[in-house]
């Protein structure tokens, strides 16, 4: 109990006394998983929108894959995305590997399918009946999937919700593509992991206590947008 | 003739190698109000999807204000459809009233200035700021109708807008909606299987069964002359008994009914195997003999009660004339009478309100008027 009560005052006086390498680790946290949510987000949505409105050869196929891509190992993911951004690898000739860019791909490729397949499951939830009514206002497809978007905007939210915590809370990819290197690639999982391998344990507790507290803070913010909603 | 506004030809919907809708010709004109009336299951809906563009036909021809329909966002913005259920976006009901508006660009004052209008005419100016997901069934009917009417559509399709509200909700919204349906010569089409609305609101009955336009007409003659025993049985016709024409005088028919003559409808030539058909409304009760004065009833038969139940506020009789014969009376004429299985009575009914068809005549009747 010490270590953690330890670590909470860490981690408080990490936050308060504005230490620069916390915010710096803070920092790209926020921007390598806030980047990674938005790539999801648009192919998440986009390819939800596809599976929900149209009936493509083969959904059930592609859906069941998106389902279980909720569950990918982000050390697979890490492995995969690294192996393609190696020197000698297909995508190489980009230089991503051990950089920022490379932890935003591995992260989107971690959150794409949790948002694509909650959001699948969010815009077939919808009534039928309403994308017909909608249409029989005079709505053209384009207004037609605003319109139907919006309907779904909350479960859309923790749809978007899931992704991002996905992608922030993930440790073994970010590793293994980004290197973990000082000022360029460290977050706050990749940096507890570094300080806990350093048996600095209470540094580690409180930058798990700092991420924890930027996931709360997210989560709380999108879930009082939700539950602003009238109730029928 | 004044042209339709909205006219299908050969319109052919077909599902998984099932045919769902196989309609010859509908026409709705301006103004008027074509109640399309049939059973469930019978293709109603599909055939309003058909028409108001939501659904694109296997084959068939649309034709709006005379040109055929090619652009159809474009001519679906000349409709509006209400549905079975009031289907509110999740948002306050005055955007819902707008929507519409919003999605044709018009104009934020004008849509405003139009919302407010509709909102008055079809009394919710009071929920114009509630969200729609706190309303009642009623009031989100009435939203849906609101909706609809804004948009001023030349068109508008009402799909059994009030099958899901309890009675005086559906009397409140129906007294209002009739006034409304004859503004600007729109035409509407209003889905129902109740015959009590489609008589009230239509101006014209259609009546649909296993995707196919059976009968077309006035209302009066859809439901006084209905074209076949199945339409018969379906607009509430519940004497239906096979006869045969002994002779025609003066157009009115001579009809032997098992070993009874009956005299009334008209059509039929001497020898015709038909179907008589006669509306319980129609057929008057009396425990006086016939005393032979006169009266403008001309059929007058012996007939002995076999059964009474309670059919609404009313009593239904079924009688035995001979053939099965049904009429319709108030509790009071039944207590007055002192009417019950095995009384005695006197069966009237006149001429006019005898229908007969001809055994083996055609499905099809159309009489567009």
């Amino acid at each position: 109990m010490d270590l953690i009560w330890d670590g909470v005052k860490e981690a408080v006086r990490l936050i308060f006394t504005g230490n620069g390498y916390v915010y710096e680790v803070l920092f790209t946290s926020l921007y390598v998983s806030g980047a990674a949510t938005l790539i999801g987000l648009v192919s998440g949505f986009g390819i939800a929108a596809a599976l929900a409105f149209r009936s493509p050869p083969g959904r059930v196929v592609v859906v069941g894959a998106f389902n279980a891509g909720m569950a990918l190992p982000p050390v697979a993911v890490g492995l995969f995305v690294a192996v393609l951004l190696w020197r000698s690898g297909p995508l190489g000739q980009l230089h991503l590997l051990y950089t920022p860019g490379a932890i935003i791909v591995a992260q989107s490729v971690i959150a794409t399918p949790v948002i694509t397949a909650l959001s699948v499951a969010a815009l077939q939830s919808i009534n039928p009946r309403l994308r017909l009514q909608i249409t029989a206002l005079g709505a053209s497809r384009l207004q037609t999937a605003v319109l139907l978007f919006r309907e779904a905007r909350y479960s859309l939210l923790a749809a978007v919700m899931a992704g991002f915590g996905a992608a922030i809370s993930e440790v073994g990819a970010t590793i293994m593509v980004g290197g973990n290197i000082k000022g360029e690639t460290r977050t706050l999982t990749s940096a507890t992991v570094l300080e806990v391998q350093k048996g600095n344990f209470e540094t580690g507790i409180a930058f798990s206590l700092i991420l924890l507290l930027v996931i709360f803070a997210v989560v709380l913010g999108v879930t009082h947008v939700q539950q602003r909603r009238p109730l029928s | 003739m004044t042209e339709p506004v909205l006219a299908v030809h050969d319109l052919w919907l077909n599902q998984g190698g099932r045919t769902i809708v196989n309609v010859d010709r509908v026409e709705l004109y301006p103004g008027e109000v074509l109640a399309l009336l049939g059973p469930n299951g019978a293709g109603k809906s599909t055939l309003v999807q058909l028409m108001a563009l939501l659904v694109r036909p296997t084959e068939g021809r649309i034709v709006l204000q005379g040109n055929p329909v090619r652009d159809t966002l474009s001519c679906r913005r000349r409709m509006a459809v209400v549905l079975q259920e009031p289907l509110l976006l999740d948002t306050s009901v005055r955007s819902n009233v707008g929507a519409g508006l919003a999605l044709r660009g018009v104009r934020r004052e004008e849509r405003v200035r139009r919302v407010d209008e509709w909102l008055e005419r079809l009394g919710i100016p009071h929920l114009a700021g509630r969200s729609a997901r706190t309303l009642s069934g009623g009031e989100a009917q009435r939203v849906s109708l609101a909706r609809a009417f804004v948009v001023e559509p030349e068109v508008l399709f009402l799909d059994e807008p009030f099958s899901a509200l309890d009675a005086p909700t559906r009397a409140g919204v129906m007294s209002d909606l009739q006034p409304l349906l004859k503004r600007n010569g729109m035409a509407t089409m209003f889905v129902t299987h109740d015959r009590a609305e489609a008589l009230l609101l239509g101006d014209r009955v259609a009546v649909m069964m296993d995707g196919r336009i059976r009968q077309i007409g006035r209302a009066s003659d859809i439901f006084s002359a209905p074209a076949d025993e199945e339409i018969a049985q379906f607009v509430g016709v519940e004497t239906i008994t096979l006869g045969r024409v002994q002779s025609v005088t003066d157009g009115v028919a001579t009809v032997e009914v098992s070993d009874r003559i009956i005299e009334g409808g008209s059509g039929v030539n001497a020898g015709d195997e038909v179907l008589v058909c006669l509306r319980p409304e129609d057929v008057s009760i009396s425990r006086a003999p016939d005393d032979g004065s006169p009266t403008s009833v001309r059929n007058h038969l012996p007939a002995r009660v076999t059964r009474i139940v309670p059919w609404g506020s009313f009593r239904r009789l079924e009688l035995d004339a001979g053939f099965p014969l049904v009429a319709l009376v108030t509790q009071h004429a039944v207590d007055d009478l002192e009417l019950g299985p095995g009384a005695e009575v006197l069966a009237g009914f006149k001429a006019t309100a005898i229908h007969l068809i001809r055994k083996g005549s055609s499905t099809q009747s159309w009489n567009p008027d």
